[in-house]
């Protein structure tokens, strides 16, 4: 039979079946943060249950963490006990922990491709939605809750029905200045934020096959905004090329032999998908969305929809925007460069090298926040925090930062905030707080011109 | 986990529609470590004002109402999905909740929590509150192995509940107890894969 790329990773890692009900999955890589996790560890110790494969675990502090002085103890008692227990837990199992300060902590899904643990085929998990980011190597990873957590640590294994297929392809060549974020973007403003719903979802065409990884990370990130559990992109000579000489990739033979294993996973030629959207490259242009979800999305030049539905209006009155009009020139006093979307080193490359040379506008408060103490390092060897300093940014250290606003870096009530993150949910960025997702890019552009321009015409 | 066979109690009203996680456990008690502790700030922003005094009108805090049962409007745990809220639920006392509609990763949380959502038509849930609130003391039963919840003389239906699920609960064995069950096939599988 014909396979999809999402079957074969699947199927080859059922270890059992109930009848009429759930599979057995085994999980190869399970990644855990101090949010989700400590209650998973307390439900083992006191049911007297071993962590089956402790090797198998890595963990990172990353949502609880401040961005400034991390050289410090942590202010906020609260936070620092959840820091604290979380070495506390991989102490005690033998689990391996890039906390607060050690060169490779960032953010669980920045931190992990970046070392090489994340790997084509693999299954993966994490008690945190934007898990979806993995799949950008061809592996089915997806977010857990605590009890699944504490299920992984026991079994290795999850109990879960296998969800429906779908794809999304996109052919054709991208324009000047629209990058992934503004792809992914324009798929959920087209399909809404349930289409995915009880999907996987496989990103397809040139497009995605032309992405650098960092690219490709940044829209299987964003799966989970269209309400698809993950979402994935075929292996290829881009992905093989990453990997290779990473901290955990396998080396010599063991490379090679993965390679070739890998190469047998795309989807087959005539594979059936339940569900398939196609999209023209030429139809989309940089993104910015107006609304409390990721689905509110338009051209930065476009006009906001006209609907009367009640949820709608509420949405508007919140972001204090009107239907049928434009978010061009609106005044903006903060700019997010930030979270497991847009925090790799590409998406500062693209953003220093708009800034270079220009001053931020005299009304924004510009924040960099680096996915990982690597891109960090990368950040300043390649001279680009030079670049972001003499503009008037502010280059702070990593973690989730102002995504979700658990630590200090809060946006103000009322205040907009063109960010690169991934929801614009009310409040997500601080109580009261307006969200503005784009690219990074985009948000380059707005904190030297203090409002959203079209930055198209200053491209071309 | 805790067996669940039938539940005879009376039960709470909490007739507002669409109540999000948020609501159940604000996003500030996140912070925690343990289990423990939550469900004293179950519905914290709604049964306690801003400094703290207690908030008399709303339902929880009504001495008229008491019980193991929640009967909560429709699409109940919409929003986040943090597992905190079932805690919560659980925490404060709650055996099961009932509404015409649950969102669906509460639902796999309250169910890994021995917490039994039991999700009934519009118009049952209609008469449950008035009949609850016209006579506080009347004893609901939800009977799981028949699938079924009695309201006194008065009403009955029927619930759907997935047959793994249920099996679990009816044996107080949780998702870990079956997985371990299958430690032999996982290592096995682990050793074929070698
Ligand atoms: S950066 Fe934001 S979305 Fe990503 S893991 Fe952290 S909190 Fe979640």
């Amino acid at each position: 039979m014909k396979k999809t790329l999402f079957d074969k990773v699947w199927d080859a890692h059922v270890v059992d079946a109930i009848e009429n009900g759930p599979q057995v999955l085994y999980i190869d890589q399970h990644l855990i943060h101090e949010v989700t996790s400590p209650q998973a560890f307390q439900t083992l110790e006191e049911r007297g249950i071993p962590i089956l494969r402790p090797k198998q675990i890595v963990a990172t502090a990353d949502h609880n963490t401040p961005t400034l002085d991390q050289d410090k103890p942590v202010k906020d008692p609260l936070s620092r006990h959840q820091l604290e227990q979380l070495s506390k837990n991989c102490e005690k199992n033998g689990i391996t922990l890039y906390e607060l300060g050690h060169r490779y902590n960032g953010i669980v899904h920045v931190m992990a491709p970046e070392l090489g643990i994340t790997q084509p085929g693999m299954t993966m998990v994490c008690g945190d939605s934007h898990t979806s980011t993995h799949g950008a190597f061809g592996s089915i990873a997806f977010g857990i809750g605590t009890s699944q957590v504490a299920q992984v640590f026991a079994s290795q294994c999850l109990l879960l029905k296998k969800p429906k297929k779908m794809r999304v392809t996109v052919n054709g060549t991208l324009k000047n200045g629209v990058l992934p974020k503004d792809v992914i973007l324009y798929i959920i403003s087209q399909i809404g934020t349930n289409a995915g719903t009880g999907y996987f979802c496989e990103y397809a065409g040139d497009v995605f096959e032309n992405m650098s990884m960092e690219g490709r990370m940044t829209v299987c990130n964003m799966s989970i905004e269209m309400g698809a559990r993950g979402g994935m992109i075929a292996p290829d000579d881009t992905t093989f090329n990453y990997i290779q000489g990473r901290k955990f990739a396998p080396k010599d033979e063991d490379f090679d032999a993965k390679v070739a294993y890998w190469k047998t996973l795309p989807t087959d030629e005539g594979a059936k998908f339940d569900k398939e959207y196609v999209f023209d490259a030429q139809d989309i242009l940089p993104m910015v969305t107006y609304g409390t979800n990721p689905g509110m999305g338009i051209h930065i030049n476009g006009h906001i929809p006209e609907h009367i539905d009640a949820s709608f209006q509420k949405s508007l009155a919140y972001m204090g925007f009107e239907a049928g009009g434009q978010l061009l020139d609106t005044p903006i006093n903060f700019v997010f460069i930030g979270s497991c979307t847009n925090s790799r080193i590409e998406d500062f490359r693209v953003a220093a090298s708009f800034v270079k040379g220009k001053q931020k506008a005299e009304n924004v408060t510009a924040w960099l926040v680096p996915g990982s103490k690597q891109v960090e390092a990368q950040i300043i060897d390649e001279g680009l925090r030079d670049i972001f300093e003499d503009a008037g940014f502010q280059l702070r250290q990593p973690g989730c930062s102002a995504c979700l606003a658990m630590n200090d870096d809060k946006i103000p009530a009322g205040e907009y905030c063109v960010s690169t993150s991934n929801r614009n949910f009310e409040g997500r960025q601080g109580q009261g707080a307006r969200t503005i997702l784009a690219s990074p890019l985009v948000a380059a552009a707005t904190a030297i011109e203090g409002k959203i321009v079209d930055i198209t015409k200053q491209l071309n | 986990m805790k067996k669940f066979e039938t539940l005879t109690s009376t039960a709470i009203p909490l007739e507002i529609e669409h109540i999000d996680t948020d609501q159940i456990i604000p996003a500030r008690f996140l912070k925690a470590t343990d289990k423990k502790g939550f469900g004293d700030n179950v519905f914290r922003d709604w049964r306690f004002h801003k400094d703290e005094s207690i908030n008399e009108s709303f339902v929880l805090n009504n001495p008229i109402y008491t019980g193991s049962i929640l009967v909560a409007g429709t699409n109940f745990g919409c929003g986040s999905s943090r597992e905190h809220a079932a805690w919560a639920l659980v925490g404060y006392g709650f055996q099961v909740v009932v509404s015409s509609f649950f969102a669906d990763i509460f639902k796999g949380n309250a169910l890994n929590n021995g917490l039994l959502p039991v999700q009934v038509s519009e118009e049952f849930l209609q008469e449950l509150f008035s009949i609850i609130k016209k006579q506080p003391d009347t004893q609901v039963t939800v009977d799981l192995k028949h699938q079924v919840i009695v309201v006194e003389d008065e009403l009955e239906e029927t619930f759907d509940i997935d047959p793994y699920k249920k099996t679990c609960l009816l044996n107080g064995y949780d998702d870990i107890d079956f997985l371990l069950s299958k430690l032999d096939k996982i290592k096995a599988y682990e050793a074929a894969k070698a």
